[in-house]
């Protein structure tokens, strides 16, 4: 097998597609002025979620809606928390997190009777996009795709839209850079905020859902490995920004398919140690170029009018 | 609250900084907290901590929210033992069975709380200078790690053996934490998502140092070092049982660090930072300073608690040896409100659960995950706790001012203060 070629690019995209979608979820939330680091746990919802439903349905589309309303259900609980109750925003998705973690993996043998990973169920098919499916080098591309993945970028355009060219996205963004100011310009601080991280967790469960449903065909406790985490490290990186975030993302996803093809083709580099690398090269980001102010000003502070 | 007005601190403007010593700057700072400065002046991180854990709340009312706390998360776990199949009654015979039911029982329930208390402590010494050290997993782990190459590889009798497998201990764990502390202190990196980082290069670099290619890997067992000489483990103490003499050293780690934040003047410039970032620094102490000493203080201190793990009850670095302690530590010192007493009641409380959830799994057909479910509720319901303080507040000045109809205005004003300062 050849390490470079267009199945690498491939599967670049199916390790990186999973990291977009809570990335923009965290995105929408730290915009707003709420930290979210409850991404993990709300991908696991997502993820079991997703599996629970196409279980049942047999169909992977209403798996992939039942991750959705799970997303709604722990984005609203965070959102509550947080928003509602003003509670500590770091504390609030550490508890998501738990909860996550340890919800989805207990509800397995609720369910199925066996513990660890779940039986089989209907993935979401790929799709073969007529015409350009049959071209030279770029080919594989066009057949190895789902719809989930155009839907990702489609979504990843649309909060860039809607964040940097709409007034929404301007209300959301000048509540996470200063809540008091946005509520002297008559912005409503507290339902911004309450749907935007409602919003976020509807992204992290989409990110765990293509993990369980589109890119496996099962849930397996704690099947996400740190992407929620990986996602904060991209906003980070690409300083909060769509596209440069996006960019992250997706070197993420392709360092990944480097180190798992690696494997096969060069097994005398440490597997573990290319595994750590994102993580590694996100701290050198954040100790060398990205400025201290690139972060949301307002991120982690409740918020109550006066 | 309608009857005193909070004033602006009179000490920490007049303060001439650096020259005084530490004494003076208790008085003077004391003063300062008593006079409760001005909502808008204290961080979120300082009015979380100080609703945490109130420094005027008596130790009557620490139980209670406590107990209320435990209790609730418990109830609200409920739902997954009937889903299981089982019965309240069952499941709580299982779980005090296998947690208290018999001397092997107890001792495993410390063997649990032991871990789970020292890296409590470690989540509270960061949390009362206002740091969240979400990285106490990753530095127990390579505390865990240091401890098990140091036992393996180094050549020195027994007990001077077991001293330099703790000393490596800290060092492992205080070295995960300092790259997190330069970045808070020198470059203002928020510390949740450097100390995540942290975690998952310290679960990967120590995986790849006991794999197959890995430098360290024992001979004959896959995923571990080399066994630690018998001599120099922590010994059991309870014969019959597994319980070791990590114990003792849990206890001491207690003392210690309750020692350090109420009686002494490093101590009080920890607590200080975090209850008032402003009025510390104005009383000439160094931010960058004190967030660095606590970083490296709290991460010494989950190194231990992965060396004593891997000292007490391995006898060896197993790859993965710690389920999540350094996670459940958040709930533990949470629980605890960050008092030291406090935190090893809650490790017992999750040592109980942690022990009793095999008895759980295997008698009532509950999953063991039970466990991970219940301290995330705790956590939700830590978090909750501030809105909660506010709102029975409020319905307390609300009824008050329906008894003194008189007063109506000084009432308004205080509630109408209210959401600002929730502690």
């Amino acid at each position: 097998m050849d390490i470079f070629s267009i199945s690498l690019v491939l599967s670049a995209i199916h390790l990186a597609v999973p990291i977009i979608l809570p990335m923009l979820g965290g995105l929408i939330s730290e915009r707003s002025g709420v930290m979210n680091i409850g991404l993990e746990g709300m991908m696991l919802g997502g993820a079991l979620s997703a599996v629970a439903i196409t279980f049942l349905t047999g169909d992977p589309w209403v798996g992939l809606v039942g991750a959705m309303i799970s997303g709604v259900v722990s984005g609203g609980i965070l959102a509550v928390l947080t928003v509602t109750l003003r509670g500590n925003q770091v504390v609030a998705s550490t508890a998501i997190n738990l909860i996550g973690a340890g919800l989805t993996a207990a509800l397995v043998p609720i369910i199925w009777g066996i513990d660890g990973t779940t039986p089989s169920v209907p993935k979401i098919p790929s799709l073969e996009v007529p015409g350009l499916s049959g071209l030279p080098v770029v080919g594989p591309l066009f057949s190895g795709l789902t719809l989930v993945d155009y839907g990702a970028i489609a979504l990843a355009f649309a909060v860039w839209w809607v964040l940097f060219r709409t007034d929404a996205g301007l209300r959301i963004r000048a509540c996470g850079e200063s809540a008091e100011s946005a509520d002297a310009a008559g912005i409503a601080v507290v339902r911004t905020r309450f749907l935007a991280v409602t919003v976020s967790g509807v992204f992290a469960a989409l990110g765990g859902a293509y993990l369980s449903i589109v890119a496996l065909d099962a849930f397996q406790a704690g099947m996400t490995q740190g992407r929620g985490y990986l996602a904060l490290a991209a906003l980070v990186f690409g300083k909060w920004r769509v596209w440069p975030a996006v960019a992250v993302c997706l070197a993420f996803g392709l360092a990944d398919a480097f180190a798992l093809r690696s494997q096969i083709v060069a097994p005398q580099i440490p597997h573990d140690l290319l595994l750590a690398l994102p993580y590694i090269l996100a701290l050198v980001a954040l100790a060398t170029f990205v400025g201290r102010t690139s972060a949301p000003a307002a991120v982690g502070k409740p918020f109550a009018r006066a | 609250m309608s009857t005193s007005t909070p004033q602006r601190p009179v000490a920490a403007s007049t303060t001439p900084p650096r020259q005084r010593r530490a004494s003076r700057i208790d008085a003077d700072i004391l003063a300062a907290l008593a006079a409760r400065p001005e909502p808008g002046a204290r961080g979120f991180v300082s009015r979380f901590v100080s609703s945490v854990a109130p420094a005027g709340a008596g130790v009557g009312a620490k139980a209670g929210a406590f107990l209320i706390t435990v209790s609730l998360a418990l109830l609200a776990a409920l739902p997954i033992v009937y889903l299981s199949g089982s019965d309240a009654a069952t499941a709580i015979e299982a779980l005090l069975g296998g947690s208290w039911g018999s001397g092997l029982a107890i001792g495993e329930t410390f063997v649990q709380a032991i871990p789970l208390l020292i890296s409590g402590l470690a989540v509270a010494v960061a949390f009362h200078t206002g740091l969240f050290n979400i990285g106490v997993e990753g530095q127990l782990v390579m505390g865990g790690l240091a401890a098990g190459i140091v036992g393996a590889t180094v050549d020195l009798p027994g007990p001077l053996l077991l001293l330099a497998c703790l000393a490596a201990g800290v060092a492992g764990g205080a070295l995960w934490a300092l790259i997190p502390a330069l970045l808070k202190a020198f470059r203002g990196v928020h510390e949740v998502v450097t100390t995540i980082m942290m975690n998952y290069i310290a679960f990967n670099v120590s995986r790849f140092l006991v794999s197959p290619s890995g430098p360290f890997v024992s001979e004959t067992q896959p995923s571990a070092t080399e066994k630690i000489p018998l001599e120099a483990r922590l010994a059991v103490v309870a014969p019959g049982t597994r319980l070791h003499a990590g114990l003792v050293i849990a206890i001491l780690l207690v003392i210690a660090v309750a020692w350090l934040l109420y009686r002494t003047p490093e101590g009080f410039r920890l607590r200080l930072v975090g209850a008032n970032p402003a009025a510390a620094s104005t009383a000439g102490v160094s931010l960058r300073r004190t967030v660095v000493t606590s970083m490296l203080l709290s991460g010494g201190i989950a190194g231990i608690a992965g060396a004593v793990q891997v000292l007490g009850v391995f006898g060896r670095y197993y790859d993965a040896f710690s389920p999540g302690y350094g996670f459940e530590a958040i709930a533990v010192a949470l629980l605890g409100a960050l008092s030291p007493i406090g935190i090893a009641a809650a490790a017992l409380f999750f040592g109980s659960l942690d022990a009793g959830a095999v008895q759980l799994q295997a008698v009532a057909g509950i999953s063991r995950e039970m466990v991970s479910v219940v301290s995330g509720l705790v956590v939700a319901f830590v978090a909750a706790q501030p809105a909660v303080l506010r709102l029975l507040r409020h319905l307390r000045e609300r009824a008050s001012a329906r008894r003194a109809p008189a007063r109506p205005t000084s009432a308004r004003r205080a509630s109408g203060t209210d959401p600002k300062d929730p502690a």
